[in-house]
């Protein structure tokens, strides 16, 4: 097996607020192997924007790590000093957020912030970063890359405004970079371009991606691991294939039963029902099991834990404990 | 008298903009669209950002007044002067259930709203009921109508715009964006309730999205606009089985497919470059900066829909896959 690059280990975020705490992350594991790409699928609030942040320690006020460790090559970044963070960020790992439009600064130059990024995480002056910059804008294919480094941020569409960050995060050749929702606000045809950019950037520069998304066409695109996320927990982890084509857990099940497909035939859907969860309040048992029309007794009183399905797929799930006893038991008789 | 429910005739929409002290130039969100929706019927319109497909449901509700065009409704035309009366005929629902329900109104309120102003209702006690039933009908529960907007979900949002829209009874639904700010697991529970709602009431929607899966999954045509223009029109299945339009090709090769073997297998036409301005569209054909069969042609005529298969409209000089 790989060396993993970066292991997340029983993470658990949480942010203090008036109301109480809100249990954001709650015990994430996962391992993003050298030049893979690692898709986190969720909904809204399922924690996979916390969980990024959290690699980075970019948490907004009150977030907090709570628990649990995150060993990047062997060293945990929880304990990291602020000083080494600082260089950690940028150069070890980046990210690229979702919204191009307020990510850059609007009050200064693309060339600006470009060489701000070169010059604090690397040893280049200002004039081999000013090289840099324009290396950087070649190589994500923005057009008239000269032009484009003396214009502001407003002068460019969605697309170009996101090979800029896309530069702006790669151009200290980071280890891992983080995707938190990079194609949302485009469009298709866009955003095929910029996916197509990263796997090709990916592959030349021997990265690793963390892609965060809540669209299961862009992981199937993309992803060559997956974890999906609901309420915190994971609720399983594995290959593209196994989860797409093998799916263990009732939510899965149920994510990728209610979407429409064009390739399928016209038939109504099967969404799941109810409501996504509270933070506030997260139940004893699974975090799924209100939402869940096989849930069991076992479900509401206690969470399941990871088990192996193969060597490719773990499933947290009490459905498969159920399978697997009355597999025994069929054997038995 | 028509036997479509809508007709839209070379509905243009220009909006003026400053671009100097004394100068301005009209952008041309929509530019010359015609389509018909029958009795019953849903038409998908997709197309990229700006392309001017909610410009076209709000300028057909006369939310804005068109520059140009009319609109025929049940055999009537609709003017700026009778627009009143179609009100209760043609409804709308909004993208987003955050900002276009009035945070300081009750759901009761909300909904209750348009009964009033069409004055639906004789006393209390029958508006009562009527806002009961219309929850009832969304999905909602009726005990719930004393409640605020934000104590519901954006599901839950959303049926409160829909029944808003289904107070006064209408037969025709513009469906701007409506689940494209609804999260996967709720965007199906809001697919079905317009489904089942068109069945129950014979409903006609002009289902306007970005999302080619849901606009697929919900509509008998589909429209494909590029820069204030329709480029094709064919039934769902012929335009992403047999699309015929450059524009429409790399569009569908474009959409993700949620299956990785399938995903990967394919081939997509990536497209280059980005949609040029609305405010300055190219001469001829305005897809040909972007299209990779264009000819001398394109550059000077500008192409029309013809009928190439049945109920098949492309506007291209160069159709392909024919």
């Amino acid at each position: 097996m790989d060396e993993h690059i970066l292991q997340v280990k029983n993470l658990h975020t949480s942010f203090k607020t008036e109301s109480g705490l809100v249990k954001a992350v709650n015990g994430v594991n996962f391992n993003l192997d050298r030049g893979k790409v690692l898709g986190i699928v969720g909904e809204s609030g399922s924690g996979k924007s916390v969980t990024a942040y959290s690699i980075l320690r970019i948490l907004d006020h009150p977030g907090e790590i709570t628990d649990g460790e995150i060993f990047f090559r062997g060293e945990d970044v929880v304990k990291y000093s602020e000083k080494k963070i600082n260089s950690f960020r940028g150069s070890k790992v980046s990210i690229i957020f979702q919204d191009p439009m307020t990510s850059l600064n609007p009050v200064y130059t693309i060339e600006n912030q470009l060489i701000e990024a070169v010059c604090l995480h690397t040893s280049r002056n200002k004039h081999e970063a000013k090289e840099r910059a324009l290396e950087m804008l070649e190589l994500v294919g923005v057009n008239e890359p000269k032009k484009r480094l003396k214009q502001y941020p407003y002068q460019l569409s969605g697309g170009m405004r996101q090979r800029v960050m896309i530069a702006m995060a790669l151009a200290c050749e980071p280890d891992i970079l983080i995707a938190d929702e990079p194609t949302t606000a485009l469009d298709v045809t866009i955003q095929a371009q910029i996916l197509e950019l990263m796997l090709e950037l990916k592959d030349r520069l021997g990265m690793s991606i963390i892609m965060i998304t809540h669209d299961l066409g862009v992981i199937a695109e993309m992803c060559d691991e997956i974890i999906v996320l609901y309420a915190g927990r994971v609720c399983e982890r594995g290959s593209a294939e196994e989860i797409f084509y093998n799916p263990r857990h009732e939510y899965t099940k149920g994510l990728l039963r209610s979407l429409p497909k064009i390739t399928a035939k016209k038939e109504a859907l099967i969404p799941i029902a109810g409501s996504p969860i509270d933070l506030l309040n997260l139940p004893d048992g699974c975090a799924f099991a209100s939402r869940c029309d096989k849930a069991m007794k076992i479900c509401l009183e206690q969470q399941p834990e990871e088990l192996v399905i193969n060597e490719n797929h773990l499933a947290s799930c009490w459905m498969n404990v159920r399978k697997a006893y009355e597999a025994q038991k069929g054997e038995q008789v | 008298m028509s036997e479509h429910l809508l007709e839209v005739k070379g509905l243009k929409q220009y909006f003026p903009i400053k671009t100097g002290v004394f100068e301005t130039t009209m952008l041309k969100a929509v530019d010359g669209v015609s389509f018909t929706i029958d009795k019953g019927e849903t038409l998908g319109l997709v197309g990229e950002s700006g392309c001017g497909k909610t410009t076209v449901g709000r300028s057909l509700l006369r939310l804005y007044t068109p520059t140009e065009g009319t609109v025929i409704y049940d055999g009537q035309v609709v003017s700026d002067k009778n627009i009143q009366g179609f009100r209760k005929e043609m409804q709308v629902v909004f993208q987003d259930p955050y900002s276009s329900l009035n945070p300081r109104m009750t759901v009761a309120d909300i909904v209750g709203e348009p009964l009033d102003i069409h004055k639906l209702y004789d006393g209390k006690k029958e508006r009562e009921d009527k806002i009961n039933r219309l929850l009832t009908l969304v999905g909602l529960n009726s005990d719930h109508s004393r409640r605020y907007a934000h104590e519901f979900s954006g599901g839950q949002r959303q049926r409160i715009g829909i029944a808003r829209a289904l107070a006064v009874d209408p037969k025709f639904i513009v469906c701007d964006e409506p689940v494209s700010a609804l999260d996967v697991s709720i965007q199906a529970q809001i697919i079905n309730t317009f489904e089942e709602l068109q069945q129950k009431l014979g409903l006609a929607y002009l289902f306007i999205a970005h999302d080619l899966h849901v606009v697929h999954h919900m509509s008998r045509r589909i429209s494909v606009m590029y820069l204030g223009k329709i480029v094709e029109t064919a039934l769902s299945d012929d335009i992403i089985s047999h699309p015929m339009h450059p524009y429409t090709q790399s569009l569908i090769s474009a959409i993700p497919i949620p299956d990785p073997k399938l995903a990967r297998a394919r081939k997509r036409i990536v497209l280059e470059g980005e949609v040029p301005s609305p405010m300055n569209i190219p001469e001829g054909c305005s897809f040909r900066t972007r299209c990779r069969y264009a000819t001398e042609i394109c550059k000077t005529q500008e192409p029309q829909l013809r009928e190439l298969a049945p109920g098949h409209e492309v506007s291209c000089w160069n159709p392909q896959g024919l």
